[in-house]
């Protein structure tokens, strides 16, 4: 069975997750929103992060299959300022859609064991992913024109 | 000099005790000299909107009377709208242009001063776009002008970036009526208050910020069958004096304290569940978020007792009538829009909305907030259209004659402390500010102040005075003020008051609304057709125009006209063929402008801020149904720690507005409340070594004030500065409370946070200024009198 890889996969994204919402944070925290929401949003991820755990006791995973490989192409700017910003919103995005897809596969798995706990535990979730990727969709549609148009 | 009160000495003056009728008359006047005659206008000092009318005498303002007549304030007036009007007399208005040049401000003509601004216009369009023009207008004008200024910055420059300063006093207001009712507009009406049973002030001081409201109150409390009276307000403020129950939770612990409330509705069943059936969507999910805050918890986390917090909620699940009322204290502080949302909420659950005695007052700070936000002159599009909604744009296109994509709509208008990142990054090249001053009243004034003054932004001042804005400007325009001009304006409880023209302004001053229209000529702003964009030339060709953008909309002006305005009491909209009288209470029937072809928002996350799109919105249309929606709580993001051990919270005093531009150039006002102050508790103060009168250094991590010390009435831990006071009258010390605060937001109304930051405190070196010792020490003993009745 390889649902254990999954749960692995999501498991290390959303350790990505965690670092790379503070690390904009950081990053960009002269932005006083983008400061305290990704703040926000990588303490969800962190949630994510340990109500996993017990379903990866459960459905250990196989060794070798991670979420590394995205951490290197993304966020490789070390820029400020406001395209810095979208590219970085942009990265985030990308990054919590992956955790997303994810969701599904796992549930999808979940629905052919009629394992219950798991179903649910994905369906509440995912609803996370969701609201992180309905703000980053947001605050992106803000800074683009911006950004593109006048620059700086 | 006649008056016929002090109300100095007694702010609220005689009662008339009453219920259930007519609230009786009572008319309050104050004049310098016997007027020639009056002219009708109302008081624009907060968003009670007393109507009043002007005393003239050999063309110069000499006083002001209430108007009887009027439904709001029955002939009464507060102390700042017996004595603000003197400020229009000021000898130091200013009366000609002013341009910089060589770093000097120097008089100029108006076409000087305003093809420069041109000039500056087209050279940023040429190389930016109008991206790179950005609007700061204000809570203080009229209908007519926010509504030509929204024309202008929507259809004819095409700019996003255009809000006033009620996003610092009253986006919450707008935002939290949005989640619940889906549109903008305040259930209720001020007549609630003859015949409610129970009334909630939550974060909000009314007998210090509305004053004549509060008459209106005391009145009740002074009849037969008084109201019961809930405060929540971390302060034993004059209001929380009179309350039955007072809950006084630590900063930022609101959501607790309202999900409490909630949670015992709830759970001792004083819910009504046949109007929750019919009516509302979403009761399952605040039922859930709400159980995990049973009493006991409410009282860890806020330090309210859990007695009186079952107390409070026994007052609200067994009345038959509800006034709540709400204002900065939620509106500035940690989940503002989620806080107004609950008592919005209580309201609902209990089927309390939409008839006689059962009113939600989202108070707004300033006295035209309403309009700034119906105009769109704010973040929003006029007539409460909804920026996601394509036929919603295509309707001002239509109406406008331009192309729809001319109309900025495919994001969010740029909030104002969004507009103000941009000026800091050099992204917005021109700010045109008009009567507000944020360079006292936006957060952390040091970052304010780089930013106004940066390289390469070229900043516009419209204004009466020479506010401490106005000295940083490239270009300062003289504005005409109130009584100086005509135009409407409306109030908390959607009365439209007109306000006529009594004087002529000062030397060259203009109308808001001549400027704006100067400009758009100069600019050669047109239409489809080529025709001029703005088709109005006056006030009342202007409300016209308006009055045809409102048709059909929930804040329905159609009904109106100048005539219908003058002459008797203000007029509450709806006002349209079906409701030719205006209308007292929306929602009779207990629909909503929910549906998803009209609604004025689709939506967003309580805690993120993040919009919901149409198509989401499509799939849960509540179909005039309201929402009930909760949130968790939050920890707010700055508390205090070692090295900044105590919490800062500001507020207003009673006797003042906004930035002191007006009243303080009233003697009476400013002698009443002369300067700012930090008011600590006796433990605090034992603690710190600092006595009454004692000048205090107050930091935070943003910068620093010094301020008179003023010991007692408020929580340990907790100190209050309020925030009027800036330097155009007195910079021999740093004393704006917004110094000290942050710069952070609420997530959907974008508020910024005034009412917590860290701060840490010590005696300050002793002064030997013999002249400011004698200051301090009569402001010690008229505040001494008064302070209770300051704050929030
Ligand atoms: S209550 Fe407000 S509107 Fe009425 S007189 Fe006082 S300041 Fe003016």
């Amino acid at each position: 069975m390889l649902l254990g890889n999954y749960l692995q996969l999501v498991y290390d994204a959303e350790k990505e997750a965690v670092k790379a919402f503070n690390r904009v944070a950081d990053k960009h925290g002269d932005e006083p929103d983008v400061y305290q929401t990704c703040q926000l949003l990588a303490s969800w991820s962190e949630a994510h992060i340990s109500d996993i755990q017990p379903e990866l006791q459960l459905y250990p995973a196989k060794p070798d299959t991670t979420a590394e490989k995205l951490e290197r192409v993304m966020f490789d700017n070390n820029e400020k300022g406001s395209f810095a910003l979208l590219r970085d919103l942009h990265d985030l995005w990308l990054l919590a859609t992956e955790i997303d897809i994810c969701w599904t596969i796992i549930r999808q798995a979940a629905d052919g064991l009629r394992d219950k706990e798991l179903k649910d535990l994905c369906t509440k979730l995912q609803k996370g992913t969701e609201r992180q990727i309905a703000w980053l969709q947001t605050r992106v549609k803000q800074a683009a024109p911006q950004t593109l148009i006048v620059g700086v | 000099m006649k008056q016929t009160r002090d109300s100095i000495a007694d702010i609220w003056g005689e009662r008339t005790p009453y219920f259930d009728e007519q609230w009786p008359e009572r008319v309050d006047e104050r004049v310098t000299e016997e007027p020639d005659n009056w002219i009708q206008a109302a008081c624009v000092l907060c968003s009670a909107g007393c109507g009043l009318d002007i005393g003239v005498k050999d063309g110069k303002m000499v006083g002001v009377r209430g108007r009887s007549v009027d439904a709001v304030n029955r002939g009464r007036l507060g102390p700042k709208g017996l004595h603000g009007w003197i400020a229009n007399n000021s000898k130091d208005r200013l009366t000609r242009p002013l341009i910089r040049r060589d770093g000097e401000l120097q008089e100029a003509s108006w076409d000087e001063a305003m093809n420069l601004i041109v000039a500056k216009s087209k050279e940023i369009i040429d190389k930016h776009t109008s991206l790179g023009i950005g609007f700061y207008t204000s809570g203080q004008l009229f209908l007519e002008e926010y509504y030509t200024l929204g024309v202008i910055g929507k259809a004819g420059l095409g700019t996003p970036h255009m809000d006033g300063n009620t996003r610092l006093c009253t986006a919450t207001s707008a935002a939290a009526l949005k989640v619940s009712f889906g549109s903008d507009g305040q259930p209720g009406s001020y007549s609630d208050l003859d015949t409610a049973n129970v009334i909630m002030h939550v974060g909000h001081n009314i007998a210090s910020q509305h004053t004549v409201l509060w008459m209106r109150i005391l009145d009740r409390l002074a009849g037969p069958n008084p109201p019961k009276l809930i405060v929540i307000d971390p302060r034993k403020t004059y209001t929380a004096e009179k309350a039955t129950v007072h809950l006084a939770p630590k900063l930022g612990t609101n959501i607790p304290v309202l999900n409490g409330l909630l949670h015992i509705l709830i759970k001792e069943n004083l819910i009504n569940p046949g109007y929750i059936a019919a009516h509302t969507v979403g009761f399952e999910e605040l039922k859930n978020i709400v159980a995990a805050w049973h009493p006991q918890r409410v009282e860890e986390v806020s330090g309210v007792p859990e007695h009186l917090l079952y107390e409070a909620a026994m007052l609200l699940g067994k009345t038959n009538t509800l006034v709540s009322t709400v204002l900065q204290g939620v509106y500035q502080s940690m989940q503002a829009t989620a806080s107004a949302v609950q008592v919005n909420n209580i309201h609902l659950i209990r089927g309390l909305i939409g008839r006689p005695g059962c009113g939600i007052y989202q108070m707004n700070g300033q006295p035209t907030a309403q309009n700034t936000r119906e105009t769109g002159a704010d973040g929003d599009l006029p007539g409460f259209r909804n920026w996601g909604n394509k036929e919603h744009i295509n309707e001002l296109a239509r109406l406008w004659n331009v192309e729809p994509d001319t109309i900025p709509h495919w994001s969010p208008p740029t909030h104002a402390m969004q507009i103000m990142r941009f000026a800091e990054t050099g992204s917005i090249k021109m700010l045109w500010v008009s009567a507000t001053n944020p360079a006292v009243s936006m957060p952390e004034l040091a970052r304010m102040r780089k930013l106004l003054t940066r390289d390469g932004l070229f900043l516009i001042v419209q204004d009466a005075f020479m506010t401490e804005t106005a000295q940083m400007a490239d270009v300062i325009l003289p504005a005409a003020i109130w009584g100086e001009k005509t135009g409407c304006t409306t109030n908390v409880d959607r009365t439209v008051h007109i306000c006529h023209k009594a004087v002529e302004p000062p030397g060259e001053a203009r109308s808001d609304l001549d400027i704006f229209i100067d400009y758009a000529r100069r600019m050669d702003f047109k239409d489809k057709d080529g025709a001029p964009l703005i088709k109005w030339n006056t006030p009342e060709e202007a409300f016209e125009a308006w009055k045809e953008c409102t048709r059909g909309r929930p804040c329905d002006y159609t009904g109106m006209s100048y005539a219908k305005l003058t002459g008797g009491s203000g007029i509450q909209w709806p006002c349209n063929e079906k409701y030719p009288d205006g209308t007292p209470h929306l929602y009779t029937n207990g629909v909503f402008p929910t549906a998803a072809d009209y609604c004025e928002s689709y939506g967003h996350d309580l805690d993120t801020g993040a919009a919901q799109t149409p198509d989401e919105y499509r799939l849960i249309d509540p179909k005039g149904k309201a929402f009930l929606k909760a949130v968790d709580y939050q920890l707010p993001h700055e508390v205090p720690d070692q090295d900044y051990p105590l919490w800062l919270t500001t507020g207003r005093v009673v006797y003042h507005f906004h930035t002191r531009t007006k009243t303080g150039r009233s003697k009476e006002l400013c002698n009443a409340a002369p300067d700012a102050y930090v008011q600590l508790s006796a433990q605090d103060a034992v603690k710190y070594g600092i006595k009454d009168g004692d000048m205090v250094e107050i930091s935070s991590r943003r910068g620093s004030v010094i301020q008179p010390a003023m010991v007692g009435d408020i929580e340990p831990g907790i100190i209050f500065i309020p925030f009027h006071y800036g330097y155009w009258d007195n910079n021999s010390r740093s004393r704006a409370a917004n110094e000290l605060t942050l710069t952070e937001w609420d997530p959907v109304s974008k508020q910024p946070h005034f009412k917590y930051a860290a701060v840490r405190i010590r005696k300050a070196v002793a002064q030997d200024d013999e002249e400011a010792q004698a200051a301090l020490k009569h402001m010690e003993e008229v505040i001494t009198n008064n302070f209770k009745m300051e704050g929030a």
